[in-house]
């Protein structure tokens, strides 16, 4: 996974499985913000895959993960990441010894 | 990002805990909308919050009929077009199953077309998922009961002339208690479609308009599955509770989507638990009563 790597402008940045994307442009057209254009490069296969060309109006509302047909990319929110960020609780001690 | 971020963060793809990764990337052309659907049925799915391990998947064969296979659910691959006999006798042997049928227009409606009408007509408690894409996918593209009249496809080079299926229709004059279509441009419809499918006890009956590139589309010079989503966008006109029998497709026409029906009948097994009471009195003891996870 690459390609989520942006500066933190927008509200939501999107994370994109570039190599199991088979380039059916559903995501960038039918992105509300119209944030996604397709990479120069092909992936393995042979396909252009989306890439944030607009990462400032990427809200990360997810619609482009809902539309993909190969479950190769999805939006986040930044709220949302923040949350996970936060320093996961004490893991427990396995029953097991 | 990187992945080692990723998996720090301990974020994944919300459809990815309902697949089966290992059985990823799936066969799906590329552009073939029925991988969209089952992010509409994940999301239905989460929604709904229900205990999965009470829900069963059962396909029949064809391109859809591989959901089954790609759901991280109990699920099975039936015989070409008995998906929903095996799902009655599912639903029937475990009435406490929320039981999906998921699977294509040729699947359900011509060699399954005798079980769709009357699994209908007895109101069993099924939600059926009917991916419609207008043709046989994996056997090469041959006229289906939902072919367009006009439409060409390798059985019929000079364009189909049989009268297709309004399925919305079939559905409800067979007495189905929810009747739906949309298309895949419309997402988040469909996601709540399949949301109320879930929840509505008795015959639940979806359709759900996808594009099949390889086959339908090349054939009828209609471009890519992205070019079927923008027709999609532009030609259709969402009239909720609309007349089942108004709403028949032709090709590259206008595409009529919403909720048609949404009414109350008792399902089979209130029936016949009802009518053996009645014949019974005190000595009946009601089968499956709890049945449906509501
Ligand atoms: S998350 Fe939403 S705004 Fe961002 S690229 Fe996807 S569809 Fe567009
Ligand atoms: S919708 Fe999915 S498969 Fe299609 S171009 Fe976008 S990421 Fe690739
Ligand atoms: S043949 Fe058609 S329906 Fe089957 S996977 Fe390809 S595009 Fe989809």
């Amino acid at each position: 996974m690459s390609e989520g790597e942006q500066v933190k402008k927008g509200k939501g940045t999107v994370f994109v499985q570039t190599e199991v994307c088979k380039g059916c442009s559903y995501c960038i057209d039918f992105c509300p913000a119209h944030c996604l254009e397709f990479s120069r490069d092909f992936n393995r296969k042979g396909y252009h895959y989306p890439v944030l060309g607009r990462p400032e109006d990427c809200t990360g509302c997810d619609l482009c993960g809902l539309y993909c047909p190969d479950f190769a990319i999805f939006g986040v929110r930044f709220k949302d990441l923040e949350k996970r960020k936060q320093p996961a609780p004490e893991p427990l001690i396995p029953a097991r010894g | 990002m990187s992945e080692t971020d990723l998996l720090e963060l301990e974020i994944e793809n919300p459809v990815a805990s309902y697949l089966r990764q290992e059985r990823l990337p799936h066969i799906w052309c590329p552009g073939c909308g029925i991988g969209t659907t089952v992010n509409c049925f994940a999301r239905a799915l989460t929604e709904s919050a229900m205990d999965l391990d009470r829900v069963a998947i059962v396909s029949g064969i064809g391109c859809t009929g591989r959901v089954a296979g790609y759901l991280n659910l109990d699920s099975f691959h039936t015989t070409h077009g008995r998906a929903i006999p095996f799902a009655t006798g599912l639903k029937l042997g475990n009435p406490d199953l929320k039981v999906v049928v998921y699977s294509g227009d040729g699947d359900l409606s011509a060699i399954g077309g005798n079980h769709l009408v009357h699994a209908a007509r007895r109101n069993m408690d099924l939600t059926v998922i009917c991916v419609n894409n207008f043709t046989y996918g994996m056997t090469g593209g041959q006229v289906a009961p939902t072919t367009p009249i006009g439409a060409t496809q390798t059985t019929m080079p000079y364009g189909n002339f049989e009268n297709p299926f309004n399925l919305p229709f079939l559905a409800d004059a067979c007495g189905a208690v929810y009747v739906a279509r949309w298309t895949v441009y419309h997402v988040k419809q469909l996601a709540k479609a399949m949301l109320e499918g879930l929840r509505k006890k008795g015959f639940v009956f979806i359709e759900a308009l996808a594009p099949c590139p390889t086959l339908y589309s090349r054939r009828n010079r209609l471009g890519d599955g992205v070019d079927q989503l923008k027709y999609y966008k532009e030609k259709s006109k969402i009239v909720n509770g609309a007349d089942t029998k108004d709403v028949g497709l032709t090709f590259q026409g206008d595409i009529v989507v919403g909720r048609f029906v949404d009414r109350e009948r008792p399902t089979w097994l209130d029936a016949m638990n009802e009518h053996y009471s009645q014949h019974f009195g005190e000595k009946y003891v009601p089968y499956g009563v709890s049945h449906g996870q509501d």
